[in-house]
């Protein structure tokens, strides 16, 4: 068989006395480590040699779903092609044996590397300066917030309580406000998913610390009302936060910072090609204009001639966000993609986004129905509300869509929308993959009439299906040892 | 056009097909006056053109493979294996997504899984998360655990605790009305027990202390978690991972929750990220533990099968106090860890922390026969430990800078206490003749 | 839309979808049908503290599902009491028997006539009817 039938742990390979990696014999000095601090139980880690250890970790890998191996249509995640020579500069030595706290003089070549990244992001969204602290979009979007508070706490305006997010927005969002101290106030969208002006302003009040949103929002629609928008929440002396998790269709279009929005923060793994990695690391620059420089997170990078270095730049600063200076191998990901695709190659990234969505949009809108009934940008939602008429839910139709060799697009999100399915192409797809994803569809939407069973209990060609979360919740095992107590206790099987 | 597959006619094809004549008709809902800004940006370059300007880029930098390093302080130097190097590299890890949809994902959820029981396993606690941003975000969160769970105001913090951490922490604590408070270190750098003693109050939800600590030396926490449990107070143990194979685990020392930074095991120095936040805590603050978890099930076959879990924590808000957190993990570097300490395995962990413990070793015993320079040679270490300069830490920096040599980070940046002081780390990436030559060079300063 | 859930006559209900049983002083609290079902599969609860003061409306325990946690109200002021240890190793006791073996936590009533204050089963089936129990 192709993928490993293997399923045990490294541990459960582990042999006694076994090593892989071979380490120098001979020592300098004779130290004593005093009883007193020194380790008093073994270390019980797996024992293998090199050759099991490497087809334990590439037998794993053959398990898993990518971009380089499946199209992946994850609505608001933006899973395009992650280019190769992004990961020849972020592994080239220069870079990666630099030292953070070496003397600047040392690493000019660096430093003139987050100067031009931030310059490039400055350009393309429109803001005046950009830190590139955050090490993931939700990073970036708390200290976004930590921004907000500290320019109305500096203004003596200690009242604002409030932050404002429509009810089509991400999760995240009221998380983080809540961890800053405000409360988060839901603003009702229109069938589009769009912020309704009439409830927009019904909630804005001088209580509003900051209005967050998305543009395009969860539904690929762009915020037609996006220059009142702004007016309406800076006349009530409230800031204009963007959610960057769909920037992508707006690359040389528009930019947020034109839009009105004080404070923005770019997704580097989204927009911006660096790979996802299973779950970061990402970046979450975060770019604000003038009137909130001066809150930034320390240090910045500074420009003087042809010389480069970390400046303190304000007392206002909100501080670190970070050890050291970032996500910086993914900062030269997103410096390469950048260098690659140049100027003319933003309006070439957004036309292909949109163009790519709505072709799919059109050949799927007559298989499922669309929530939204109108051309979209980089992304779009079905509803699979008549399918749940049968039982079958959004849910399934990911799971099925896995034995075609697809990965699902997002499900159940927005929450706006019952039964949904988020699906975003990217531009680095080609028409035959959404083809054969089309022709993928069609068959779930016959299956769903005709033999719901493979929807409903799918996937049936992958290692697993369907983990039982719920009892992965009820009884806790979260490491070896975990496994090897339920063992004896027979609460699982094998 | 780089990376996008349509030629122009392809292109212009599925505009027809969609009944569409341009990017205008799909445009149409932007504002006319927001549309096609003036950008300026340089233009599209061919990957070998890339690839020469970042070389050239490069040769602006004085990497730790041109010049002998000696620099620590909180992102260290180690051995990283070919083998992990090949694994971390495998597109279906780095191109995969977060493993939301676990059929498709099982081989991203079994690494986070092994790396959780590493982790667990190293630092002598029960259940660890799937990792954190870095040391500094990861002890920010331990922070909120801990007033969290004892529903109290205050954390102290030691001096002795890497600066960023202790930045990064007030950072995120300097929203809320939460205070943190730091408590002193003795001349020797070791921390002041009386100063926590006198400071351990009945608001105090959590102690955070370093060890090895930010100078080098190996606490003697003997007694200290009793002290701390009994006022209530959660402790907080943070240190070099590897020291944890040779010296004293944080669970040892009675810890209820290890926090810090990840990045010896397996990450590149990278100036400064990525890297990787490990969290490790007690079986009783299972249900406290942020970020993602990965956890050991069955499937609806009954066979053996791994998902996220305990996931309740990111969605829920609570209106009184300080909201849960949601913050994604750094998934490849939980890879590279996981991946670095199964090919170390039992026995090369334990002669990889020797071989610190033996450069340092060796260095500062000779150190402390040059004129001009003092250590300590009483303090327990791992892998650094401090020189007291007797002239200007500037000029001998010079010198060794001079002779190629990286001699370590200026304390006086940090501490005025230490101020013309050297933090020296030798790792096993150094040879006799590395020491050897950084003594020569600095017996000639 | 029809929905046949049950709504015990002789107990109390709160817009959050508590119910309260009182005798005397000493009440008995725990979630309605129409919760556990919102909830789905409960996954762990954080019990309320005995001895602890609550206020009526301030939470008092925590319901956890896979996807989420919800916070429990005191539907009256009050002092807790007792929680039911038998969520621990069965958590899934709320979803089976909401109103019996799946009871979440007792007090002592500081005030036994705002229970009457609180919604009757007629009253919480109109609310839940209503489409406004979101």
């Amino acid at each position: 068989m192709l993928i490993s039938n293997d399923d045990r742990l490294s541990f459960e390979k582990s042999r006694l006395g076994r090593r892989s990696v071979t380490l120098p014999k001979g020592r300098l000095s004779e130290p004593l480590i005093a009883s007193q601090v020194s380790r008093q139980s073994e270390l019980a880690f797996p024992e293998m040699s090199e050759l099991d250890t490497v087809r334990h970790f590439i037998n794993l890998s053959r398990k898993n779903f990518s971009v380089d191996t499946h199209f992946y249509p994850l609505g608001s995640c933006t899973m395009k092609y992650n280019p190769k020579v992004n990961d020849w500069v972020a592994r080239q030595e220069k870079f990666t044996s630099l030292h953070p706290l070496q003397p600047l003089e040392t690493a000019q070549g660096m430093l003139r590397v987050l100067w031009e990244l931030e310059d490039a992001l400055k350009e393309i969204t429109g803001m005046d300066r950009f830190t590139l602290q955050p090490a993931a979009g939700a990073h970036g979007e708390l200290t976004g917030i930590m921004l907000v508070r500290a320019y109305h706490a500096s203004r003596g305006d200690l009242s604002r309580k409030k932050v404002i997010v429509p009810d089509s927005s991400h999760g995240t969002n009221p998380a983080t406000a809540a961890l800053v101290g405000y409360r988060v106030v839901e603003v009702a969208s229109d069938a589009r998913g769009r912020v309704d002006l009439n409830n927009l302003k019904k909630v804005l009040d001088d209580q509003v610390a900051c209005l967050m949103l998305t543009n395009p929002n969860t539904l690929g629609v762009f915020e037609e009302d996006i220059i009142e928008i702004a007016r309406l929440v800076h006349k009530e002396g409230g800031l204009l936060y963007y959610d960057g998790a769909n920037l992508n269709p707006l690359l040389g279009i528009a930019r947020p910072g034109d839009m009105g929005f004080d404070i923005v923060h770019v997704n580097l793994h989204k927009t911006f090609s660096t790979p996802h990695g299973g779950g970061g690391p990402g970046a979450g620059p975060v770019g604000v204009k003038k009137h909130l420089i001066p809150f930034l997170p320390e240090p910045l990078v500074e420009k003087t001639k042809d010389h480069y270095a970390w400046v303190q730049h304000s007392e206002k600063s909100i501080g670190r966000m970070k050890s050291f200076h970032g996500n910086v191998g993914v900062l030269l990901r997103a410096y390469a993609y950048l260098k690659v695709i140049g100027k003319e190659g933003l309006m070439r990234v957004s036309e292909g986004a949109i163009l790519n969505a709505n072709y799919l949009r059109e050949k799927l809108k007559d298989v499922f129905q669309l929530a939204v009934n109108e051309p979209c940008l980089h992304e779009f939602v079905l509803t699979l509300k008549k399918a749940a008429e049968k039982g079958i839910h959004a849910g399934d139709v990911g799971k099925r869509l896995l034995d075609f060799g697809f990965h699902a697009p997002t499900v159940h999100f927005p929450l706006v929308v019952a039964e949904a399915l988020m699906i975003e192409p990217t531009e680095t797809e080609s028409r035959e993959t959404l083809d054969l994803f089309v022709e993928a569809m069609k068959r779930i939407a016959f299956e769903i009439e005709n033999e719901p069973d493979k929807v409903k209990n799918a996937p049936f060609t992958l290692p697993v299906r369907r983990p039982n979360d719920v009892l992965a919740a009820r009884r806790p095992i979260l490491t070896y040892r975990d496994l090897c107590r339920a063992k004896n206790t027979t609460e699982i099987a094998a | 056009m780089p990376y996008l597959p349509y030629t122009e006619q392809e292109k212009q094809r599925i505009f027809r097909e969609i009944g569409v004549s341009s990017l205008d008709d799909l445009i149409q809902s932007i504002p006319s006056s927001l549309r096609h800004p003036q950008i300026l940006m340089s233009h599209g370059l061919s990957e070998i053109e890339v690839q020469r300007q970042v070389l050239k880029l490069g040769s602006r930098n004085t990497a730790t493979t041109d010049f002998l390093s000696f620099l620590g302080a909180g992102s260290y130097e180690h051995f990283i294996p070919s083998a992990v190097q090949e694994m971390v590299a495998r597109q279906e890890f780095t191109t995969a997504y977060t493993p939301y949809q676990p059929e498709a994902s099982q081989g991203t959820l079994q690494v986070i899984f092994e790396y959780q029981s590493l982790m667990a396993e190293l630092t002598g606690l029960a259940a660890s998360n799937a990792s954190h941003y870095d040391g500094a975000t990861s002890l920010a969160e331990a922070a909120l655990v801990a007033l969290r769970q004892t529903d109290r105001t205050k954390i102290l913090v030691a001096r002795s605790l890497h600066p960023h951490y202790c930045d990064v922490i007030r950072t995120y604590l300097a929203q809320s009305s939460y205070q943190v408070e730091e408590f002193g270190f003795l001349a020797h750098g070791g921390l002041d027990l009386e100063s926590l003693q006198k400071k351990l109050t009945p608001d105090v939800a959590g102690v955070i202390l370093q060890t090895p600590n930010f100078f080098g030396g190996v606490e003697d926490l003997n007694g200290v978690s009793d002290r701390v449990h009994a006022n209530g107070s959660l402790l907080i143990v943070s240190g070099h991972p590897l020291s944890f194979a040779l010296y004293r685990s944080p669970g040892e020392w009675g810890a209820d929750i290890a926090a810090g930074e990840g990045q010896p095991l397996g990450m590149p120095l990278g100036f400064g990220g990525p890297y990787l936040g490990y969290f490790v805590a007690s079986q009783s603050l299972l249900r406290r533990i942020p970020g993602r978890i990965a956890g050991l099930t069955e499937d609806a076959d009954g066979k053996r099968a791994f998902c996220l879990t305990l996931q309740a924590r990111e969605q829920h808000i609570r209106r009184e106090r300080a909201g849960s957190n949601i913050c994604s993990n750094q998934a490849l570097c939980a890879l590279a860890a996981c991946v670095y300490m199964t090919f170390l395995g039992k026995q090369g962990m334990r002669e990889v922390a020797e071989l610190n413990v033996d450069r340092a070793h060796y260095l500062r015993e000779r150190v402390a026969k040059i004129k001009g320079f003092k250590v300590d040679l009483e303090r327990p270490i791992f892998n650094e430990f401090v020189i007291h300069c007797s002239r200007p830490v500037a000029e001998i920096c010079k010198k060794m800078m001079a002779a190629r040599i990286f001699p370590g980070v200026r304390l006086g940046d940090y501490y005025p206490e230490f101020k013309d002081c050297l933090l020296v780390c030798a790792t096993e990436t150094k040879t006799g003749e590395d020491l050897d030559r950084f003594l020569e060079v600095l017996s000639q300063c | 839309m029809e929905v046949k859930m049950n709504f015990p006559e002789n107990l109390r209900y709160t817009k959050t979808h508590e119910w309260i049983s009182l005798t005397g002083h000493k009440a008995r609290v725990g979630v309605t049908e129409y919760a556990q079902k919102e909830i789905s599969d409960v996954v762990f609860v954080e019990l309320a503290k005995k001895g602890h003061p609550v206020e009526q409306g301030k939470a008092a325990s925590v319901v956890e599902s896979v996807k989420a946690a919800f916070d429990i109200y005191a539907p009256v002021s009050g002092t807790i009491t007792d929680a039911n240890g038998a969520l621990e190793a069965n958590p899934g006791l709320v979803n089976q028997d909401p109103y019996n073996d799946g009871w979440l936590f007792e007090l002592e009533v500081s005030d036994p006539l705002s229970v009457d204050a609180l919604m009757t089963s007629a009253q919480y089936a109109a609310f839940v009817q209503s489409g406004s129990a979101h």
